[in-house]
């Protein structure tokens, strides 16, 4: 008996194992390397026959201790029990989080490094959030995210470059022009199947990155636009001396200059922006409208039968979402003070699109949980560079596998029969 | 006129590698109601093991460009293959009956770790072979304009006839055609009434990795050189080919494929050519709100 089932666990682990030698041999094997004269061929067995070993063990241990239907449960009820936190728990670990985060300036390790990486997080954190309206609430697919959060951007370069209009009036409109350019594009498709509008959506996203790349009088090209205004605190610019007429942020206090007082403000600045966008979205599912997203996530047909509008409903999620990330691309375009196309490319999409989906779709603090391990792995990772989008992608592939309804937690519909709520 | 007949020559030849493309998506579409994501990076994986099986058959000479070819074709296509078996079997199967942008998103993981993959293993420069096939018939001159067809074109354009006749046979005429056609009306039903759906579903990945392949090493030998980001763009066009004519039909992905490259190779002639990429999606774009189910396409009825 025991020798039959070993016998099948060979055989089995064999099969796997040819086919990781078959998968491993043409790409992995032989490396082109450019020669002199043209292309050269170097192989590279040693690593087919690590890999392979090294497959043909794992999965034989696998089919012998049968840990897969052991070890898998495990991992699921531990996921479960993050979901079920209690109400108050969960908004106790929120509240805790947003605490942490108003006083992270203060706190005496926070030096210039560390408030700009936990910018950058915030950035993410936002777009995850705006992106959360469209993907976990109105389940809709979008794989140009990033499109919304360049024409953000640009308008924001370009408005104050050329008509020197300040932040605080460029920041809605930004949102406006993106919230537009949202309903010119899902106007069409969002009557059509779901998985059109993930194409299109990604279709649209290179297409803006394909004409601010080519349309230089507008956008600068591939050189992008520099020297971009920084914000300044409501009229008091930060620099160490004022121009003709002006005071300075530290004038204004009577503070020492010093340079961290601009990245501080920028840091609350989008801690207020991303809390607006969470704020909004937790109001919104308790508006009929946000109802309309999650029931039309749920079962298209039955809304369609109770008499929603499903394209008119869908747009709004889509528009709004699109303006929040064109928020979030003013706010990038003035922190960073130079912008090019190459900051708009579809990976930040799918970047901004695993937050969402690890972060379990709908779910506000599993985005912040995503967001921060997603840019923060990679930044303390930065000697594997290399492998990290080769990561990131089968770490997309496992988490669907693993728990299609992302890592943290899943939002169920805010309003249900039956008074689950 | 002359510059036309070239433009329309160039046209179908890229229109074929699209057309080859779209089937493998019009294909799993059909079958399993996905967009196969990842199916340009098959098309780039194709197009890497012929570049490399042709500089492993470098040494040996070229003395039969022919016989080099049908090499290289088998190697690609064995190996491809098995990338679209592995995929499928891998990454969508298990996510089959979870909900519908699980296995969407998965495709888009898939598709990000193979380009990386290749990326890494293979390095970011483009990799140039000499050509294989030269030569060809001059159909017209003008002056100084010569309107060619190579041998190479001649050889795509029939090759690809070819395939689609063989195509349509297989799925008209054979058992396994008949058993994709079942699992595509009623997967449940097929499966009651004795169709292995698994393994229809796997031969289907294959096929379209098959397709996928050959386009592969067309677009190998006739622009002759690789890297592994050509898998993206391509992987969209040939999507929108697939749209274009309709999704879930054969004829229409090919149909769609020709048009694509017709109106690329068109619009590089006649307009800015740094544009030609925002045509297509134009055009999928218009054709989405005119004519959703695609020229040749059946409308699409949701059911509960």
């Amino acid at each position: 008996m025991a020798s039959q089932k070993f016998a099948g666990a060979v055989r089995e682990a064999a099969s796997v194992a040819l086919v990781a030698l078959l998968l491993a041999i043409p790409l992995v094997g032989f490396r082109l390397v450019d020669g002199l004269r043209g292309l050269t061929i170097d192989t590279r067995f040693d690593w087919v026959a690590w890999g392979v070993s090294a497959v043909f063990l794992g999965r034989l241990a696998i089919a012998l201790s049968g840990t897969t239907r052991r070890l898998l449960p495990d991992l699921k009820s531990v996921g479960a029990a993050l979901s079920n936190l209690p109400g108050g728990l969960s908004r106790f670990a929120g509240g805790a989080m947003l605490i942490g985060a108003l006083l992270l300036p203060i706190v005496p390790f926070a030096d210039r490094y560390v408030v700009e990486i936990a910018i950058t997080v915030l950035i993410y954190v936002m777009l995850g959030w705006g992106l959360n309206i469209v993907v976990g609430l109105a389940g809709l697919l979008d794989l140009g995210y990033v499109a919304f959060y360049a024409v953000g951007a640009y308008s924001y370069a370009l408005l104050s470059i050329n008509f020197g209009w300040s932040f605080w009036l460029c920041l809605p409109v930004a949102g406006l022009l993106a919230a537009a350019f949202g309903v010119m594009l899902g106007f069409p498709v969002l009557r059509l199947r779901g998985d059109y509008l993930a194409i299109v959506t990604l279709g649209f996203g290179e297409m803006i990155r394909i004409i601010l790349l080519n349309w230089k009088d507008f956008s600068g090209g591939p050189n992008g636009i520099s020297s971009i205004p920084r914000p300044d605190f409501f009229g008091f610019p930060f620099a160490r001396t004022a121009e003709e007429g002006q005071t300075t942020f530290h004038q204004l206090f009577g503070l020492e200059f010093s340079p961290m007082h601009r990245i501080v403000f920028l840091y609350y600045l989008i801690l207020i922006l991303a809390m607006l966008t969470n704020l909004f979205t937790l109001r919104m599912r308790r508006l009929p409208l946000g109802r309309a997203w999650e029931a039309l996530r749920e079962d298209e047909i039955a809304c369609r039968a109770l008499g929603i509008n499903p394209t008119m409903i869908k747009l709004s999620a889509f528009a709004l979402g699109a303006m929040f990330g064109g928020f979030a691309g003013a706010f990038f375009a003035t922190r960073q003070g130079f912008i090019s196309p190459e900051s708009f490319s579809f990976i930040e999409s799918a970047v901004i699109l695993a937050i969402v989906v690890l972060g379990g779709m709908g779910s506000q603090i599993g985005v912040v949980i995503a967001a921060a391990f997603l840019i923060l792995v990679p930044e303390f990772l930065r000697d594997f560079s290399q492998y990290r989008m080769v990561l990131f992608g089968m770490a997309m592939v496992l988490i669907m596998l693993w728990r299609p309804q992302g890592l943290v937690s899943h939002r169920s519909p805010s309003a249900r029969l039956g008074g689950h709520a | 006129m002359e510059y036309l007949i070239q433009q329309l020559i160039n046209g179908l030849t890229l229109g074929a590698i699209y057309g080859l493309i779209a089937i493998g998506y019009t294909m799993v579409y059909g079958i399993i109601g996905m967009i196969n994501f990842a199916h340009g990076e098959v098309y780039m994986i194709g197009a890497f093991i012929s570049i490399i099986a042709f500089t492993i058959l470098g040494p040996f000479g070229f003395a039969s460009p022919v016989l080099a070819i049908v090499i290289v074709l088998a190697v690609a296509l064995i190996f491809t293959s098995v990338y679209g078996w592995a995929i499928e079997r891998i990454a969508y199967r298990p996510l089959r009956g979870s909900f519908r942008l699980a296995p969407l998103i998965s495709a888009i993981g898939v598709s990000i770790f193979l380009q990386n993959y290749v990326h890494m293993l293979q390095g970011a420069k483009m990799k140039p072979i000499q050509p294989v096939v030269r030569g060809g018939f001059v159909l017209a001159q003008e002056g100084n304009f010569v309107v060619q067809i190579t041998y190479l074109q001649i050889g795509i354009i029939v090759a690809t006839v070819a395939l689609m006749a063989g195509f349509t046979y297989l799925i008209q005429r054979t058992s396994l055609g008949r058993a994709q056609r079942a699992c595509e009306q009623d997967r449940k039903m097929a499966a009651l009434l004795g169709v292995d759906v698994d393994r229809t579903i796997s031969l289907t990945f294959v096929m379209g990795a098959a397709l996928a392949a050959i386009a592969g090493l067309i677009f190998t030998l006739y622009y002759g050189a690789v890297d592994f980001f050509i898998g993206f763009l391509a992987g969209l066009k040939a999507f929108t080919a697939a749209v274009l004519g309709g999704i879930g039909s054969l004829p229409g992905a090919m149909l769609g494929g020709v048009l694509i490259g017709l109106i690329e190779a068109f619009w590089s002639a006649y307009f800015p050519i740094a544009y030609k990429d925002v045509a297509v999606f134009g055009i999928l774009v218009v054709v989405l709100i005119f004519r959703p189910t695609g020229l040749l396409g059946r409308p699409d009825i949701e059911k509960v």
